[in-house]
Formats: structure tokens, C-alpha cells, sequence
């Protein structure tokens, strides 16, 4: 039963949240900020897997997070409001609840495709290169958009919050928080999987030495597939619950600051460590909501805060330890290998 | 006729990614890092130009009862705009960068610094100037020259293609031909032996900054009096993409930078001549994704082989 004690507390702790959210005993500002700290850790765990365990620089994970959004909002869209495209929803407010995680898979794995586009120059490129490649990979996905008119183009997209009405209209409880937390609690769990199985194990294997990797028999092409990949897919994932969570969404706000944010946040928590990615998360989205009074300048002292960091801590917070490894207590209650 | 107007609009474009280029290609090359807060100082250029401008002439906000003559003001701008360009990138590299290196970092690490000290520069210039535009004056006088069949050029698009030329050369000359140029190439071979040859490596690394950044200084000055709308993220996209023509053309290689600027413009006039403006951008990177794909290292890139 112990091993099980951490499993319990998480759900208990996520339960809590929900039951607050739904007596209003946590206002509307925390539950979004909430919100996007799940958002935050998703795209920073994912892209941890690239950049961290793999030892890759991709800069460009606000492209698949765009493709995500924009893919599993206009699924919501179509099946469950009304819209230019095709006029009356397809679907029954009544599906709604079944509807939206579909609409989330479809966005994750629209953006998983996407991430081939990254995946498959980077049997041959690495390093500075392979950055370059994400780079313009963000840029394309970002100009694509910007020119489909059918979907709003550069004016954005909305017409999201239909689906959260149809599910409350259903039942009255915080859907989309309880998803969010939700595809939280799944990214992180699929990515501990991920790297802990034997499988994984390839990926810090590329990170340490692609050559002597391959001799080991680790099928270097196909490890860099998945781990773009899967790391592209939940960022898309990440994508579909933000359109969510705001009703709206628009190309630049999936532009390259966005791609650095999570950038930040990976570095802030230490490449190679997963909960350290997602402390990591938390930290910034308080740090960005706490440093809100800064205005412009909050984007002067957050950069500032990442130099100071490199030149006095460069493993970042964590390093690449995990956080059973700073309290091997913590290891009796769970139950992961 | 159309067709030669638009290969003059590609040479300037061009120019202007191939002088942002050169600065990216000669830090990389000597340092194998990249610098991602070029596009930043190149923006700080075209800002310092402004603001030294507005000085000399006597408008604007900062009125010291000087009324320079344009064209004097000009020689002076240029200059003095080059070295405090040179001195941001300087510093930069004194206080971001050679800290870093002393402490023997990661590489990865040193490109993170880089990419937040670039953010800072276009936040620090956001929050201290505001968001409103800055105008740059006129400094000299425009002059059209008709080349008949409708194809026309003015004085400042030949000053940009010629500098952008000019400064290529120079470059090539300094590198290629020159001690200093011996000993960043040198540096560039191996940063471990070269400062047991009695080369100072600190010395040779601040003088490719001053150069690199003393021509996006310039490239800041040529590009505020062609389009003379100032903003602090102007130096993001073009940097960006300055970046790639480096990339595309194999960066730390000075011919590389030259040929994948006007490389990069071409493309983008040649988009912008058949189908509509907004698809520019997409093109330019599916070109560059293109390239990277078929050869990883750029046109004149060498592929760096692995050791086991």
C-alpha cells in the first residue's frame, strides 16, 4: 500500500482542486493560472525530452504547439458550435464531453505529424543545424496559418468555449481544469514511462554518444522518431487544452517567444530531469504572474534571471537528477522503476 | 523589364541579410557559437544611427542647437554609429560570454545566454523608449536614376549593394589574407593549441566581435535610412533570417554569408513577384528546410567528421 501513497496524493491533491474550483472557493484568476501551469508543464516536460534527455536544441516547440491548437479547436469547433466552415454543429452538445478529448488526440497527433518535419532532417543533421531546422520549422507552421483565411489567418480563431458550455450544460463542474490536469498528470506519467523503460533508455544514450549508441545496437533513426515525435505530439496536446483554456487562439502567440519561454523553463528546471522540468514550469508560471507589475520590464528581468542562472548554476535547478534522487525517501512511495 | 527591377530589389534585400550574415559567420567560425543576439545588435545599431542622427541634424527630442549639414552628418554618423555598434557587442562578449568560456561551459550553455541577452536587448529597449516608433531623417538626398523600360534605381540601393559588396571583400581580405585573420582561423581549428602558439585568444576573439558587430552597425544605419521606421523587434525577423542565409550558405564561412543573403533575397523577391506578399516568409523557410535537408552543412560548409 505504501508504494501506492504518491499515485493517491496526486489524485487526492487534483480531486481538491476540482471540488475548489467548482465552490468557487478558488477564484476565476487562480483556476486560470492553474490552468497554465499544467499548460507550462506539458510543454516544458515534452520538450525536455528533446532538449534535455536527447542533448538536441530545438527551439521551435511553439510550432507544434500552433499545430495542435489550431487542429483540435477546429474539431471542437466543427462538431460542437457553429461555424463559417460548415454552418450548424455536427454533433449533439451531449457528446461533447467524449468529443473534446477525441478533438485533443486528433490535435496531438495532427502535431506529431508535424514533428516528422523536424524528425526526419535529424537522421542526418545535428546540433546548430538541427536548431536551425526547428527554427524554421516554427516559422513555417506560423506563416502557414497567418495565410489560411478559411481559418481566420493572422486575426486568430475562435468559437472554442462552445464545448465548454455543451459539457457544463451537461454537467456543472470545471471540465476543461479537470482535463488540463488531467493531460498533465498523463504527459508526465507516458514521459517517465518513456525514458525509464528499456527502450528509452536510447535517448540519453544518443545524448551521450551517438556513435557508441548505435554500436550498442540502439537504432539511433528510429529513437530520434519517437522522441520528436512524442515529444511534438504532447506539445500539441499542450496546444489544444491552451486554445481551450482561452477560447481564442492566434499564430504569434506560438512564435518564437513562446517557443523560448519553454526553452526557459526547461533549462530552469535541468536538462535531463523530469521533475525538475516540471517544477520548473510551476516556478515560471508564478514567476511571470507574480512579476506582473513589472510590465515591460518583466521581460527584461526574466532573461536577465536565465544569464544569471548560466553563469552561476548552468545544470540549472535540478541538474539532470530527478527528485528521488535529491530525497531517496520519496522512493518508497511510489511505485515507478 | 519588370524582371531587372525585381533583381535590384533582391540585391538589396540581399545586401542587408549578407551584412547580418557576415556578423553571424564570423563569430561562429572563430567561436562556434551562435551569437543570437546579432539580429538584437543590429537593431541597437539602426537605434544608436537614430539617435546620433537626430543629434547632428537638431531635431527631434534631443535638440543640442547642432544643425550639421545632412551630408556631414552622415560621415559622422556612420563611423561614430559602427564603433558604439562594435562596443554593444564588445561588452556583450566581456560580460555574457568570456565568463562562460573562462569557466569552460557547455557550448549549449553559451547559446542560451546568448538567445536571453538578446531578449533583453529588445525588452531593455521596449520598456526604456516605449512602443512608439521611431522616424530616422532623411540624410541624403534621394536620387532616381531611370535606367529606361521602366527600371529605376536610386542612389540608396546602389550605396547598400555596394557596401554590402565592399564589406565582403574586406572581410575576406582580413581573414584570408591577414595575422589576425591566420590566427581566427586558427582558433576556429583548435581553441586549445592556438593560445600556446603566443596567440592571444582574447585579443583575436573582441576583434571579430568589433568587426561583427561594427557591420551590423552598419547594416542598421544602410537599413533606418532605407526604411526609416524604427521598432525594437525590427532586428528579430531579419535576424532570424539573416541567420539562415548564414546557415544555408554554411555558416563560418565568409563566401557562405554572401552567397545565402542574396541567396535568401533573391527568394523572397521572386516569392513576392508571383504570388502574394504574406506567402514570403513561408517560402524563405521551406527553401531553407529544403536546402538543410538535402545538404546538412550549408553550400560551403564542410561536414565535420566524428571521431570515434
Amino acid at each position: 500500500m505504501q508504494k501506492y501513497t504518491a499515485t493517491i496524493v496526486l489524485f487526492a491533491f487534483i480531486a481538491l482542486l476540482v471540488v475548489l474550483a467548482q465552490f468557487s472557493i478558488l477564484d476565476r484568476y487562480y483556476v486560470s493560472v492553474l490552468m497554465f501551469m499544467g499548460v507550462n508543464v506539458i510543454l516544458a516536460s515534452s520538450l525536455n525530452l528533446v532538449n534535455g534527455y536527447m542533448g538536441e536544441f530545438s527551439c521551435g516547440h511553439g510550432g507544434f504547439m500552433c499545430v495542435g491548437a489550431y487542429v483540435s479547436s477546429l474539431c471542437t469547433v466543427l462538431m460542437f458550435s457553429k461555424n463559417q466552415i460548415l454552418g450548424a454543429p455536427l454533433l449533439p452538445p451531449q457528446f461533447a464531453f467524449i468529443g473534446f478529448p477525441l478533438a485533443l488526440m486528433a490535435g496531438s497527433a495532427a502535431a506529431a505529424i508535424a514533428g516528422l518535419v523536424v524528425a526526419v532532417p535529424s537522421f542526418k543533421t545535428r546540433g546548430d543545424y538541427l536548431a536551425i531546422i526547428t527554427l524554421a520549422a516554427n516559422y513555417i507552421v506560423i506563416s502557414a496559418i497567418n495565410n489560411m483565411e478559411i481559418i481566420g489567418g493572422p486575426r486568430g480563431f475562435m468559437g472554442m468555449s462552445a464545448t465548454e458550455r455543451a459539457m457544463q450544460d451537461m454537467l456543472n463542474i470545471p471540465w476543461v481544469l479537470i482535463f488540463v490536469l488531467l493531460g498533465t498528470v498523463f504527459t508526465v506519467w507516458i514521459l517517465r514511462r518513456f525514458v525509464s523503460s528499456t527502450l528509452g533508455k536510447g535517448v540519453p544514450a544518443i545524448c551521450q554518444d551517438e556513435i557508441a549508441a548505435e554500436i550498442m545496437s540502439v537504432d539511433t533513426n528510429r529513437m530520434k522518431l519517437i522522441a520528436f515525435m512524442l515529444s511534438s505530439g504532447l506539445a500539441g496536446l499542450a496546444g489544444g487544452l491552451y486554445a481551450q483554456v482561452l477560447g481564442y487562439v492566434n499564430p504569434q502567440s506560438f512564435d518564437i517567444m513562446r517557443s523560448t519561454e519553454v526553452m526557459v523553463m526547461v533549462y530552469l528546471g535541468g536538462m535531463g530531469s523530469l521533475s525538475g522540468a516540471a517544477l520548473a514550469a510551476i516556478l515560471f508560471t508564478v514567476l511571470m504572474e507574480a512579476l506582473r507589475f513589472l510590465d515591460v520590464w518583466k521581460w527584461v528581468v526574466i532573461p536577465l534571471l536565465l544569464i544569471l542562472l548560466m553563469q552561476f548554476r548552468p545544470e540549472g535547478l535540478m541538474g539532470n537528477k530527478e527528485l528521488s534522487d535529491l530525497f531517496p525517501k520519496l522512493r518508497k512511495y511510489y511505485s515507478f522503476k | 523589364m519588370e524582371i531587372f527591377q525585381h533583381i535590384l530589389n533582391a540585391l538589396q534585400f540581399g545586401s542587408f541579410y549578407a551584412l547580418i550574415a557576415l556578423g553571424y559567420t564570423l563569430v561562429y567560425g572563430v567561436l562556434r557559437l551562435i551569437n543570437f543576439a546579432h539580429g538584437d545588435i543590429f537593431m541597437v545599431g539602426a537605434y544608436l544611427a537614430y539617435f546620433i542622427a537626430v543629434t547632428l541634424l537638431g531635431i527631434g527630442g534631443l535638440n543640442l542647437g547642432m544643425h550639421i549639414d545632412p551630408a556631414l552628418a552622415l560621415a559622422i554618423t556612420v563611423p561614430v554609429t559602427m564603433i558604439l555598434t562594435a562596443l554593444v557587442g564588445v561588452t556583450l562578449e566581456r560580460t555574457a560570454y568570456r565568463p562562460l568560456r573562462r569557466k569552460g561551459a557547455d557550448r549549449l550553455y553559451v547559446v542560451i545566454t546568448a538567445l536571453m541577452a538578446g531578449l533583453v536587448l529588445e525588452n531593455g529597449n521596449l520598456a526604456l523608449l516605449g512602443a512608439s516608433r521611431k522616424r530616422f531623417p532623411d540624410m541624403i538626398d534621394k536620387v532616381v536614376w531611370n535606367l529606361g523600360g521602366g527600371v529605376s534605381v536610386t542612389n540608396l540601393k546602389v550605396i547598400v549593394i555596394v557596401a554590402a559588396i565592399g564589406v565582403f571583400m574586406l572581410l575576406q581580405f582580413i581573414v584570408t589574407r591577414t595575422k589576425i585573420g591566420m590566427a581566427m582561423r586558427g582558433i576556429s581549428y583548435d581553441k586549445f593549441a592556438i593560445p600556446l602558439m603566443g596567440i592571444p585568444l582574447d585579443t583575436i576573439i573582441v576583434v571579430t566581435f568589433v568587426l561583427g558587430s561594427g557591420m551590423a552597425g552598419l547594416a542598421g544605419i544602410l537599413f533606418a535610412m532605407s526604411y526609416p521606421i524604427l521598432e525594437p523587434y525590427m532586428g528579430a525577423l531579419i535576424g532570424w533570417k539573416a541567420f539562415i542565409a548564414a546557415v544555408v550558405g554554411g555558416i563560418g564561412d565568409i563566401r557562405g554569408a554572401i552567397v545565402g543573403g542574396f541567396m535568401l533575397g533573391f527568394i523572397e523577391i521572386g516569392v513576392v513577384a508571383v504570388f502574394p506578399s504574406t506567402l514570403r516568409d513561408l517560402f524563405a523557410f521551406s527553401v531553407l528546410l529544403i536546402i538543410l535537408w538535402l545538404k546538412p552543412t550549408g553550400i560551403y560548409g564542410v561536414a565535420q567528421t566524428t571521431k570515434i
